[in-house]
């Protein structure tokens, strides 16, 4: 299987099959601009000390798609998502940008691309309301003094978008609203703040059936923004029932990459916890060569840990030996 | 028997409803002023207490050494108040700004008397320099205290209440040092020798300069608040409705007919003495002010933001070492107003100060007034408010010619009662 930078690969790699192009080598340069995901990770690596968290991660995140990354603790999760946040910079490998190198020394520079990450617990202010939350570190001025109204009636216009939020006062402290709320609130502040793509760590994993469900309406509103949206979860259902594309991690690499239509909850399992499924939906049948074009695919090796048998379609696994 | 069954169900989203009522401010969600009446009352009850709760204490004592002795409301003795209270509610706004912080600063109950001494002492040299060169010297010392102090905690990472600690200890010294080298041979006490400082405390405006001052601040307020309410309700904004709006511009009229009837009594024995006392204005302003800078700007956003979260604040791309190092200037910069305050009321500073007491008064008006001491919560009227009931404890318990021990352990338990419902309310809340 080889990598096949296509002419109608657009922001948007679509899941379809797509005629093999035999030429193209193994680690292929990056398609021109226009045609390249909005991010998209190559051979990603990074060490702690003698650990390796990540190694030679391929990932492309496409705008207005839900990309969920699983994979069982250790695997490597946060690591991938601190280093697309700007929080831990990767030994090796690039990260592409539309196209373009770019180095993330630090958050802010994540967040002047427009690179957002919503976290559970820690992103909030309790005792500011809804309208100083969404705000906080770009307040608009006026004669010298907060723009109150002006943050306000967008702040309104935002939540009113996301159409999710059911609070009686977008004036009423953070701390008075629910954890759904809350998270929604994350969210809509990572919109108003243009954010192009939103990352979301375990966005659900401490929220009741209903809350869930109010989260999970705001990420499916995100990509259909077009917004690239990023989520962990551990929740497979979730997974299943939100993500567009799924990225299995397991022990630092990337076990797979595809449409969420191609794995089922038990493929997903057994990616996670060996590295490799059997189960993995080889439909439509095509041929042995066709890989995602977006994606790195690489010959999958028997000889490999566990070995790797039967990938096809449009999932690519990169199988561990590889090196 | 089933429908009865069923009966409570249509309940229950009325419930949520006032559920959360509980939490948000009345003006936000009510929309008349029996609506933000109960809305009101309900959150009094749930722990999350504005301003009235306060104020309903402070009348409360105040009731009470009414009844003890009848001296008590009298103009001279309310006026005496005043003036008393002047320096423990400027201290207790100075402290403000780091308790929002999560922080404390001890340092300032003698960083703002050295602060003084500087200005006593530019003011006796043989040729003295103008009063206001001297106070913006005075004003100086303290600021740059703070801000000292604010870069050692935030660059070294030390707890304040250790840092400020040591403020205080050095500033002990530092205060004996230097009215020994500005007075020297004075019996370790420097005096005043400005009239117009002087005036802060012991002046007053005249009576028609009250009433015009007065009517002045409460039209600017009022025109304020209601244009204010009013574009919001326009544009369809969270706003209280129009009858809380004109009520707060009523109570703030009355506060202010209140006070310049009280300063304009003749409280004089042989010659007639009356007036509002110039440092009534002189704590208006400085309050006016830092309550626009903690509402309205950037800097006190982030303030109540690092309080409550400084990790939230810190992601969200806030520098909190400048705006920490900025609080703990603003403390030095108030604790040197309160300094002048001081210096001008007892005629003086003398290096017997006991400044390690007056910063616990200080951080007890502003905690009995409603600021957190966990940072986050509160405003500057607390500590005017809380301010004036340490002030009051201590003017009552002499009229009722109580010792020291009586009013010590007075103030204690006022300070006790207050952390103890600010504990309260915060822990119903997280809950």
């Amino acid at each position: 299987m080889v990598t096949t930078p296509s002419a109608d690969d657009g922001a948007r790699p679509a899941p379809a099959v797509r005629a093999p192009s035999p030429a193209a080598p193994a680690h292929a340069p990056a398609a021109p601009a226009g045609e390249d995901p909005l991010l998209r990770l190559r051979g990603i690596g990074k060490n702690f000390g003698p650990v390796q968290a990540l190694i030679d991660i391929d990932l492309d995140i496409p705008a207005g798609k839900v990309t969920a990354i699983v994979g069982d603790n250790g695997a490597g999760k946060s690591t991938l998502i601190k280093t697309i946040s700007g929080i831990w910079q990767p030994d090796h490998g690039q990260i592409f940008w539309l196209g373009k190198t770019v180095h993330l020394h630090s958050p802010r520079d994540a967040a002047s691309l427009g690179i957002a990450t919503v976290y559970q617990d820690l992103a909030l202010c309790d005792n500011l309301d809804i309208v100083q939350n969404m705000y906080l570190g770009r307040e608009p001025l006026r004669h010298w003094q907060l723009d109150e109204n002006t943050m306000e009636t967008t702040a309104k216009r935002t939540l009113a978008d996301l159409s999710v939020m059911t609070v009686r006062s977008i004036r009423q402290p953070v701390g008075s609203l629910s954890g759904g709320q809350r998270q929604a609130v994350a969210v809509a502040r990572a919109v108003m703040q243009e954010a192009r793509l939103v990352i979301m760590d375990e966005p659900t994993a401490a929220l009741g059936v209903t809350q869930t469900r109010v989260v999970l309406d705001v990420i499916g509103r995100l990509a259909s923004r077009n917004i690239a949206v990023v989520v962990i979860s551990h929740n497979l259902n979730e997974v299943m029932s939100v993500a567009d594309r799924v990225a299995v991690l397991h022990l630092g690499r990337l076990a797979a990459v595809g449409p969420t239509a191609r794995f089922d909850t038990q493929a997903i399992v057994e990616l996670m916890t060996t590295g490799t499924s059997a189960r993995l939906a080889a439909e439509p049948a095509a041929p042995a060569e066709t890989a995602a074009p977006a994606e790195q695919a690489q010959p999958s090796q028997p000889g490999g840990q566990g070995g790797g048998p039967a990938v096809a379609g449009d999932v690519s696994t990169g199988s561990p030996s590889e090196h | 028997m089933s429908t009865e069954l069923h009966e409570p169900q249509p309940e229950a989203p009325e419930g949520s409803a006032e559920a959360a009522a509980l939490v948000a401010a009345p003006e936000i969600i009510a929309g008349s002023l029996g609506e933000y009446a109960r809305i009101w009352w309900r959150r009094v009850r749930s722990g999350e207490s504005g301003a009235l709760p306060v104020i309903i204490g402070l009348i409360a004592i105040v009731v009470y050494f009414q009844v003890r002795s009848s001296l008590f409301l009298s103009a001279g003795n309310l006026v005496n108040l005043m003036t008393q209270a002047a320096w423990i509610i400027m201290l207790g706004m100075a402290e403000v700004f780091v308790l929002l912080l999560g922080e404390i600063d001890l340092s300032i109950g003698y960083s703002s008397v050295i602060g003084a001494v500087i200005t006593l002492w530019l003011l006796s040299l043989s040729h003295p320099v103008p009063w206001w060169l001297a106070v913006l010297a005075g004003l100086a010392f303290p600021t740059a205290y703070g801000a000292l102090q604010g870069v050692i905690i935030t660059r070294l990472r030390l707890p304040s209440f250790v840092v400020t600690l040591a403020g205080l200890l050095a500033g002990q010294g530092l205060l004996l040092y230097a009215v020994n080298k500005a007075a020297p041979g004075s019996g370790g006490t420097i005096r005043l020798n400005s009239t117009v400082l002087n005036g802060i405390e012991n002046g007053s405006m005249s009576p028609a300069a009250g009433w015009i001052v007065m009517a002045a601040v409460v039209v600017l307020a009022g025109v304020y608040i209601v244009m204010r309410d009013g574009r919001r309700r326009a544009s369809n904004l969270a706003a209280p409705p129009a009858s809380v709006t004109w009520l707060k511009v009523v109570v703030i009229a009355i506060a202010g007919v209140v006070v310049v009837l009280i300063g304009n009594t003749n409280r004089g024995f042989a010659v007639a003495l009356s007036g509002v006392p110039w440092v009534v204005l002189l704590v208006l302003v400085v309050l006016v002010a830092w309550s626009m800078l903690l509402g309205r700007t950037r800097f006190g956003r982030y303030v109540y933001a690092i309080g409550g979260n400084a990790e939230a604040a810190r992601r969200a791309g806030i520098n909190l070492s400048r705006i920490r190092v900025l609080a703990f200037a603003l403390t030095g910069l108030t604790a040197g107003i309160m300094g002048i305050i001081y210096a001008s009321l007892l005629d003086g500073v003398s290096s017997n100060v006991n400044g390690g007491q007056n910063v616990l008064y200080a951080v007890a008006a502003a905690v009995i007034g409603g600021v957190s001491l966990f940072g986050g919560r509160g405003r500057m009227l607390g500590a005017v408010l809380g301010g004036l009931i340490v002030a009051v404890i201590y003017n009552g318990l002499s009229l009722l010619s109580l010792g020291a021990a009586a009013q010590d352990i007075w103030t204690a338990l006022v300070l006790l009662a207050a952390v103890t419902v600010d504990t309260l309310a915060r822990r119903g809340r997280t809950v």
